[in-house]
C-alpha cells in the first residue's frame, strides 16, 4: 500500500466533516426547494380554481358583449386591487354564454371589445379577434381563452383563477377557438 | 497633520491595505490607453454607485405591497421632499446604465479587447450586461403601475411558451395563479438583493482581471496577438511605454465620471422621473402597456415577427445571442485587434445598431397596432364627399361607423396597420373589393358577417369613388367584354 492512499486523521476528519456538511445541506434544502416550489405545487393541486359568480343573467343583454369583473379565488391579504380580473361576456341567446378573458392570446395585453365594428382589438401587437373569440388577424395563434362557464340560479358563473397564458396547458386555455364552451 | 499621519498607520498596521491599493493605482498602463475612449467602464461602474445609493433611499419609502406599492410612489412623486428628484435619478440613471454598459462593450469588442488573455473578463462583462439588463426589467416591475402590470403578464406569456415547463414557470414566475402581491414581492427580491448581489460581485471580479491582466493596450493594426507571445509584449509595452495608472490616465475617468452624473442629474431635474402611470387594477382595460425604452425594440420584434416563428425565435433567440457573445473570445481569441482591419465586425456592429434602431424608432408610434380611439374622432373629409352619389355617402357613413379607420388611413388621419385608402380605387376593382372587405385576407379581418349586404354596396361604392382627380380607377378588362362594352368602343374606334 502506497502513501498517498493511506488515510490519516486529519484527512478522514475532512471528509467526514465535508460528508456531515452535505448531509445538513440535503436536509434543509428539502424544505427550502419545497417553499421556492410552493406557488407551482399548489397549482398541481388544482387549488387555485373556483367558480365564481359574474353577474345575473339579466345584467348581459342578448347578443351584446359586455365586461364583467369578478375577484380572484385565490386571494392574498396585500393583493389589494390586483386580485381583481375583468373577462368580456357574450349572451349570444337564453342561456347560451361566451366568456373570454381579457388577456391576448399573444402576449396577455388586455383586448377590447368594439361593437361597431364586431371585432375585439389587442393594444399591444395589433391582434384581432371576432365576436365568437376566433382569430381574426395579428400575431396571435389562436383565439381568446374562453373559461369554463354554467348558470346557475340565474347566475352567470366561471372557473377562473389563472393567469390565462398561451402556453401548452393553461388552464383557461383548454378551450378551442370553434369548440362549444362547456357547461 | 502629524496626528492624522499616526492615526492612518496605526489603521494600516491592522488593516494592510494601503500597499495594495497603491500598487493597484500605480499600475504601469500603456500610455496610449489614457483615452477617452477607455472611461466608458469606469463610468458604467460610477452609475451604478449611484443606483446603489438612489435605490437604498428609495426602499427607505417605497413599499413592496401590490396594495400599496402605487402609493407609496405618489408619496415619494409628490409629498416626500426631493422624492421625485430620487427616483428620476434612479430611473435616468437606469437609462444611462444601459446606454453606457453597450457603448462599453461595442468599444471593447471593436478593440480587440476580449482577446487572449481576456476572455474571461468579457465572458463576465456579458452576464454583467445580462444583469444589468435584469435589472432594469425588474426594476420597470417596482414602478408598480398599469405598464408594470401588464408587462408582467407580457413576461408570463413569453415564458408559459416553454414546452413542458411552461406552466410551471409561470407560476414560480408570479409566485402564484396570477400577477399579485407575491409576484411583486419576489420581482423586489430579484431587484433588491439577488441581482444586485451577483452584480457586486461580478463587477469585483470583472475589475480585479482588468488590474491583474492589464489595461488592453491600444490596438495597432498589424500587431496580432499571439497565445505564445502576447503576455511578454504586453509587459515589454507597459515597461517601454507605459505611465502609471494614477494619475496619467485616471483624471480622464474622474472627468468623464463627474460629466455623467451631472448628465443623469440635469435630466432627472429636467424630464423628472418615469411615471408611475395608471393605477395597477386590472379592471381597467383602457390601457395601451408600453415597455421601458431599452426594451423597445422587443416590443416591436415582437409585433413583425409571423406568429409561426414567434415561439421559436423568443425560446432560441435569446440562447443563440447569449451563446454567441460567451464563444466569441474562443472563437477569435488570437489575430488582428484593431478594427481598421476587422471589416465584419464593423459590419455585424452597425447592423445590429441599425437593426435596434429601427425597431425602437417603429415601436416608438407602432404603425402594427390600430388605432383604439380613431372612430368616433376622425370623419370622412369633406372634400370626398363632393359630388357623390346617395349611396356612396351612405358607404362614407359606414366606414365611417364600422372603425375602418382603426386601421386605415385616409387623408392623413387614421390608423397604420392597413394599406392607405386614398387611392385604393386605382389598386382594387369592384370585384376585389367586395371580396376584400367580405372575407377579408391579407392580415384583414373578414367583415362579411359584420355587414349587411346594403352595407357592402354602400361602402365598395364609396370605395371606388377613391382615386386621384384624373387617374381612371382600376377596372377587370374581361368584364367589359362580357358585357360587350369594350366590343363596342373598340368598335366605334375603327375610322
Amino acid at each position: 500500500m502506497s502513501n498517498e492512499t493511506l488515510m490519516t486523521r486529519r484527512g478522514l476528519f475532512m471528509k467526514l466533516g465535508i460528508f456531515v456538511n452535505g448531509v445538513v445541506a440535503a436536509i434543509l434544502a428539502v424544505p427550502i426547494v419545497r417553499f421556492l416550489l410552493s406557488s407551482v405545487t399548489l397549482g398541481r393541486e388544482n387549488a387555485y380554481t373556483a367558480w365564481v359568480p359574474l353577474g345575473r343573467v339579466g345584467e348581459f343583454p342578448e347578443g351584446e358583449t359586455r365586461l364583467a369583473t369578478f375577484r380572484n379565488p385565490y386571494v392574498a391579504p396585500t393583493d389589494g386591487k390586483t386580485a381583481d380580473s375583468a373577462c368580456w361576456v357574450r349572451r349570444i341567446e337564453g342561456d347560451q354564454f361566451q366568456v373570454f378573458a381579457v388577456n391576448c392570446a399573444h402576449l396577455g395585453c388586455p383586448v377590447r371589445w368594439f361593437p361597431q365594428s364586431g371585432l375585439f382589438m389587442c393594444p399591444c401587437h395589433g391582434g384581432a379577434y371576432y365576436r365568437d373569440g376566433s382569430r381574426a388577424s395579428g400575431p396571435p395563434e389562436r383565439g381568446l381563452f374562453e373559461y369554463p362557464f354554467k348558470v346557475e340560479d340565474g347566475v352567470v358563473t366561471i372557473q377562473a383563477g389563472e393567469l390565462p397564458t398561451p402556453g401548452p396547458s393553461a388552464s383557461a386555455g383548454e378551450h378551442i377557438e370553434g369548440r362549444p364552451p362547456c357547461a | 497633520m502629524r496626528v492624522i499621519a499616526r492615526i492612518a498607520e496605526w489603521f494600516d498596521h491592522r488593516l494592510q491595505l494601503a500597499a495594495p491599493i497603491r500598487d493597484a493605482a500605480e499600475h504601469p498602463v500603456p500610455r496610449n490607453t489614457a483615452s477617452w475612449w477607455y472611461v466608458f467602464g469606469s463610468a458604467a461602474l460610477i452609475v451604478f454607485c449611484l443606483q446603489l445609493v438612489t435605490g437604498i433611499l428609495l426602499a427607505m419609502v417605497y413599499v413592496p405591497s401590490a396594495d400599496e406599492a402605487w402609493s407609496s410612489l405618489q408619496t415619494l412623486n409628490h409629498a416626500v421632499v426631493f422624492g421625485w428628484f430620487v427616483r428620476a435619478l434612479h430611473g435616468w440613471g437606469s437609462n444611462f446604465m444601459i446606454a453606457i454598459v453597450l457603448i462599453h462593450m461595442v468599444q471593447v469588442f471593436l478593440f480587440g479587447a476580449f482577446k487572449y488573455p481576456r476572455e474571461l473578463t468579457w465572458i463576465l462583462g456579458v452576464f454583467l450586461l445580462l444583469m444589468t439588463l435584469a435589472m432594469a426589467f425588474t426594476g420597470q416591475v417596482m414602478r408598480f403601475d398599469q405598464d408594470a402590470y401588464w408587462g408582467l403578464g407580457i413576461g408570463a406569456s413569453i415564458a408559459s411558451r416553454v414546452p413542458l415547463a411552461g406552466p410551471a414557470i409561470v407560476k414560480l414566475m408570479l409566485g402564484g395563479p396570477i400577477i399579485a402581491g407575491a409576484t411583486l414581492s419576489r420581482f423586489f427580491t430579484l431587484h433588491v438583493f439577488v441581482v444586485p448581489g451577483t452584480l457586486i460581485a461580478l463587477v469585483c471580479l470583472h475589475v480585479l482581471m482588468v488590474l491583474n491582466l492589464g489595461i488592453n493596450e491600444w490596438p495597432m493594426p498589424g500587431r496580432l496577438v499571439r497565445r505564445a507571445t502576447y503576455e511578454r509584449e504586453y509587459h515589454e509595452l507597459t515597461k517601454t511605454d507605459g505611465a502609471p495608472f494614477f494619475p496619467y490616465a485616471i483624471w480622464k475617468d474622474m472627468f468623464f465620471a463627474a460629466f455623467i452624473l451631472l448628465a443623469v442629474g440635469a435630466c432627472a431635474w429636467y424630464f423628472g422621473p418615469f411615471g408611475p402611470t395608471g393605477r395597477p387594477d386590472p379592471t381597467i382595460i383602457q390601457t395601451v402597456p408600453k415597455p421601458d425604452y431599452f426594451f423597445l425594440w422587443l416590443y416591436a420584434v415582437l409585433s413583425l415577427l409571423p406568429p409561426s416563428l414567434e415561439t421559436p425565435a423568443l425560446l432560441i433567440g435569446p440562447v443563440i445571442a447569449i451563446a454567441a457573445l460567451l464563444l466569441l473570445p474562443f472563437l477569435s481569441g488570437e489575430g488582428e485587434k484593431s478594427w481598421k482591419r476587422r471589416p465584419i465586425a464593423v459590419v455585424t456592429v452597425m447592423l445590429i445598431a441599425i437593426m435596434l434602431g429601427t425597431f425602437t424608432h417603429l415601436a416608438g408610434y407602432a404603425p402594427w397596432s390600430p388605432h383604439m380611439n380613431a372612430w368616433s374622432g376622425d370623419p370622412v373629409p369633406e372634400r370626398l364627399l363632393v359630388g357623390t352619389t346617395a349611396l356612396q355617402r351612405q358607404g362614407a357613413l359606414v366606414f365611417q361607423a364600422k372603425q375602418c379607420r382603426n386601421c386605415h388611413a385616409l387623408g392623413d388621419t387614421g390608423g397604420e396597420r392597413g394599406p392607405r385608402l386614398d387611392g385604393v380605387a386605382v389598386r382594387l376593382t369592384q370585384d376585389q373589393l367586395i371580396r376584400q372587405v367580405i372575407q377579408g385576407g391579407g392580415n384583414m379581418p373578414a367583415y362579411g358577417k359584420n355587414l349587411s349586404p346594403a352595407e357592402t354596396t354602400a361602402l365598395v361604392a364609396f370605395l371606388e369613388t377613391l382615386h386621384p382627380a384624373g387617374q381612371a380607377p382600376a377596372r377587370e378588362a374581361a368584364r367589359d367584354v362580357v358585357l360587350g362594352a369594350g366590343v363596342e368602343k373598340r368598335a366605334s374606334a375603327k375610322p
